[in-house]
This record gives C-alpha cells, sequence and structure tokens, in this order.
C-alpha cells in the first residue's frame, strides 16, 4: 500500500479504516492519533518501556515497534479492549486497592501484561510474574505494590471458584 | 512511501527486484526504532512478518537443526532449541523482554548485524551457515564470512536471509552477557562458549568487543593444546584465568557510551574463564 491508499487494522474486535496518515507509522501512532485509541502510552519509542503494550494476535508486544501498515493481517487488542468504560476490571480493582497507581503512565501497559498473564497461566509463580512484566518499566510506583496487586487479583480468583 | 506485506517468500524476493529502495522488515525492533527517532525515511518497505515459510524449525540427519529467520526469539528460548543449542535458547532469553522477544528474530539480528547482536556470538561459536535466497538463487555463506564489520554484512540488495543451520554439538555450551540490569539490556560484552567432546576442543565467540564478533582462535588453539577436553575432564582455576586472559586478549573493545573499553576486556576474561570452569567441572 502507498501514501494515499487506505489500509484497514483490526482493533479490538471491530475492523477500523486508517486514513490520511503516512503509512510508515507505528502502530501505537496509529492507535492513539489516528483510531482515538489513547490508552495505549507513548514514552520511549524504542521498545524499552512497554507503556505502549498491545496484543498483537494474542501476544504481548510493544505497538511502538510494529509498523501499522504490517499489521494488516493480525487481531490487535488494547487496554481499551480488555477493560470497560463502566467497570473496572479486577486487576485494575488489585491495582487500585494495592497501590499500584501513582503516575499511572506504565500503568494500561501493565494492565495488558497481567491481564495477558493471568489469562495464559492463571497460577504463576514469583518468578513468572517478575518475567511476564519485565518488559514494562515503572519509574515512580516501584514493583512491591505492582506484584502485590498481581497476588491480590488470583486470591480474589482463586476465593471465587 | 509503499509498504508491501508479503505471505510469500516470492512475494517477498519480486519486491526487492522490482524496487532498489525496499528495506526488508521482520519484528521491527530495530528499524522501527530509526523511523520513530526520524533517523532513516524508508520509501519502500517490505515486510516479512506474515511469511510462515520463515517460521519453521528442522532437524536433518546429519545433525543440523535449520532455524527458519523468522522464529522469534520466544520460541528459540523454548524446545526444540534448548535441547539441542542450548546456548542460543540462553542467548535468545537475553533478548529485551517478552515483548521484544516476541518480535525478534535471528534473521533480523543477521540483518542488523549488530556487534552487539545478542544470537551472533552462538552462530560463531558454531560454525552456523546463513542461506540467502533471491527470486533466482539460493546460496549459504558461513557467519565467519557473512559479518564484515558493525552493522555490515555480505547481504545483497535482493536476497532475503532464509535460515540458519546450526551443527547440533555434544559437549556443553552456554551464553553469558554483562550488562546493566537484567530485562531490557544491551550487551556491554558478551561470550558463547561451546564444548565439543567429540572433536576435543572449545570454541569461544565474542559480542560487543570489537567490530565484528571476534572468535577467539588463538585461546581455542592454546587450550587444546594443553588440556584434555574430552568429555568429564576439569579445568583448574588457574587454567581458567589462564584462558579467560587470552580470550580477553583477542578481545578489540572501544571505549562508548555503554561502556570502557578497559572495564569489557577485564568483563571479557571473566565471561571466559567462568563459561570454560562451568563446561569441564
Amino acid at each position: 500500500m502507498s501514501e494515499n491508499e487506505f489500509y484497514s487494522l483490526r482493533v479490538n474486535g471491530k475492523t477500523h479504516q486508517v486514513q490520511d496518515s503516512w503509512v510508515g507509522e507505528s502502530l501505537l501512532y496509529v492507535l492513539r492519533e489516528r483510531l482515538g485509541l489513547p490508552g495505549t502510552k507513548g514514552a520511549c519509542e524504542q521498545g524499552e518501556c512497554g507503556s505502549c503494550t498491545v496484543l498483537m494476535d494474542d501476544t504481548a508486544v510493544c505497538a511502538c515497534l510494529v509498523m501499522a501498515a504490517t499489521a494488516v493481517n493480525s487481531e490487535i487488542v488494547t487496554v481499551e479492549g480488555i477493560t470497560s468504560e463502566t467497570a473496572l476490571t479486577d486487576v485494575q480493582q488489585s491495582f487500585v486497592d494495592e497501590g499500584a497507581v501513582q503516575c499511572g503512565f506504565c500503568t494500561p501497559g501493565l494492565i495488558v501484561a497481567v491481564h495477558h498473564l493471568l489469562e495464559k497461566n492463571p497460577q504463576p509463580t514469583e518468578f513468572e510474574v517478575k518475567e511476564a512484566i519485565s518488559g514494562n518499566i515503572c519509574r515512580c510506583t516501584g514493583y512491591g505494590r505492582v506484584f502485590a496487586a498481581v497476588e491480590a487479583t488470583i486470591r480474589s480468583r482463586n476465593a471465587v471458584k | 512511501m509503499t509498504v508491501i506485506v508479503a505471505k510469500e517468500l516470492s512475494t517477498a524476493l519480486a519486491a526487492l527486484r522490482e524496487h532498489a529502495d525496499a528495506r526488508l522488515i521482520q519484528g521491527g525492533t530495530d528499524l522501527m526504532v530509526e523511523i520513530n527517532f526520524n533517523h532513516v525515511k524508508p520509501t519502500t518497505m517490505v515486510s516479512l512478518r506474515d511469511i510462515e515459510a520463515l517460521r519453521t524449525i528442522q532437524t536433518d540427519s546429519q545433525g543440523i537443526m535449520s532455524i527458519g529467520s523468522g522464529v522469534p526469539y520466544s520460541i528459540i528460548e523454548g524446545e526444540p532449541v534448548l535441547s539441542a543449542i542450548p546456548a542460543l535458547a540462553q542467548a535468545a532469553r537475553t533478548v529485551g523482554s517478552p515483548q521484544i522477544r516476541a518480535a525478534g528474530s535471528l534473521g533480523g539480528n543477521l540483518g542488523t548485524c549488530s556487534p552487539a547482536g545478542d544470537t551472533l556470538p552462538v552462530m560463531f561459536a558454531l560454525d552456523a551457515s546463513i542461506h540467502l535466497n533471491t527470486l533466482d538463487s539460493h546460496r549459504v555463506v558461513s557467519i565467519h564470512d557473512f559479518m564484515t564489520g558493525v552493522k555490515r554484512s555480505v547481504r545483497q540488495h535482493d536476497e532475503v536471509i532464509t535460515s540458519i543451520d546450526f551443527p547440533i554439538v555434544r559437549g556443553w555450551q552456554g551464553y553469558s552477557k554483562v550488562g546493566v540490569r537484567n530485562a531490557m539490556v544491551i550487551s556491554v560484552a558478551s561470550a558463547c562458549l561451546v564444548a565439543d567432546h567429540d572433536k576435543a576442543n572449545v570454541r569461544l565467540a565474542l559480542g560487543s568487543v570489537g567490530p565484528t564478533i571476534i572468535r577467539c582462535r588463538e585461546a581455542e588453539a592454546w587450550l587444546a593444546s594443553s588440556q584434555d577436553l574430552t568429555a568429564g575432564q576439569t579445568i583448574s582455576l588457574d587454567v581458567a584465568n589462564e584462558f579467560g586472559k587470552r580470550a580477553a586478549a583477542e578481545s578489540s573493545p572501544i571505549d562508548d557510551h555503554r561502556s570502557t573499553a578497559e572495564y569489557r576486556r577485564h568483563a571479557i576474561s571473566v565471561l571466559a574463564s567462568r563459561l570454560l570452569r562451568k563446561a569441564y567441572q
């Protein structure tokens, strides 16, 4: 596809037309600036911080490192597709309860990473939790409260069973 | 700018022939950074992301494991690579974060050809071979001839790196790197050591300490001539430290934003010594 062509992306189960864009734009930029999905955050734009974590074909990736126009055959899920506008998910609630959110900038990426981890591995070990969020960098809250939030989510899910 | 998303290898190869300005993109972990920061502004991109044929792993009867250039590190760090080529699985495991390992690949590491590329020392230590295809030809290049300098290789514009052949070697092998933290780190110095019990030798390749990956031929030859390197032997601390010193002498590091030449040389002597002790303990 070239400059003036449209392409479409499957995001959160819907097909979105991407129009009037430079085709070299990252998926991060397209999600935020073209498709009106600003939940995915941009910080380092070089794959180091994980604040732009999205799911692509059920794999967590950095949206800043995906050229959006190459993702035309993939299913993309953003934090907006995992969470709801009206209520908090259990993971989000645990982040609030455990004080795992300070400035909040890394939080959407962490929410995606944690939802993804618990979906793939409902009973992760401490090491597996650390591993799963090792690509999500927080510079103010620290990780202790994030680990506590993950543990709290697992505990509450186990209690429901 | 034009983006061609190839689903077949032939589509990508034809696009390279047709567009002299075309650049290849696989996982995007290197190239997208350059694009995001406006360091490069490509005019034609050919995406290899959706080519399933580049994502296969096969082992032949000669004991060669052939890994498709598009297989992501997240696959390489597990089976069947983990048992067959443990050093490669280890190196893949040290790359970036889960997000990066889901995107990065051997083809991308070779395409970028940075001396800090984590899997390149493994290819050098194992004498891996690189398969390159054009629309009408195919060649196999030794990794030693493939990498020619910092981010330079013999890959021609119309060639796609399709797979990498690794001999499966009997004996201990490992990869170690030094960086400022565990996750998300580009190596300051790295080393891959392969003990080949059948050939009774040890091979050592160094990353991030020269314009290309460096094979420590002299240290290897010294070790093979002075020690029994078959299975079940042990290596003394003195011998391991001497091996480390000799390996460091063969490195050619520079001072840069990540570290100093002096520290890198020291790091290599420690990494080489420790790897050798692990191989024969």
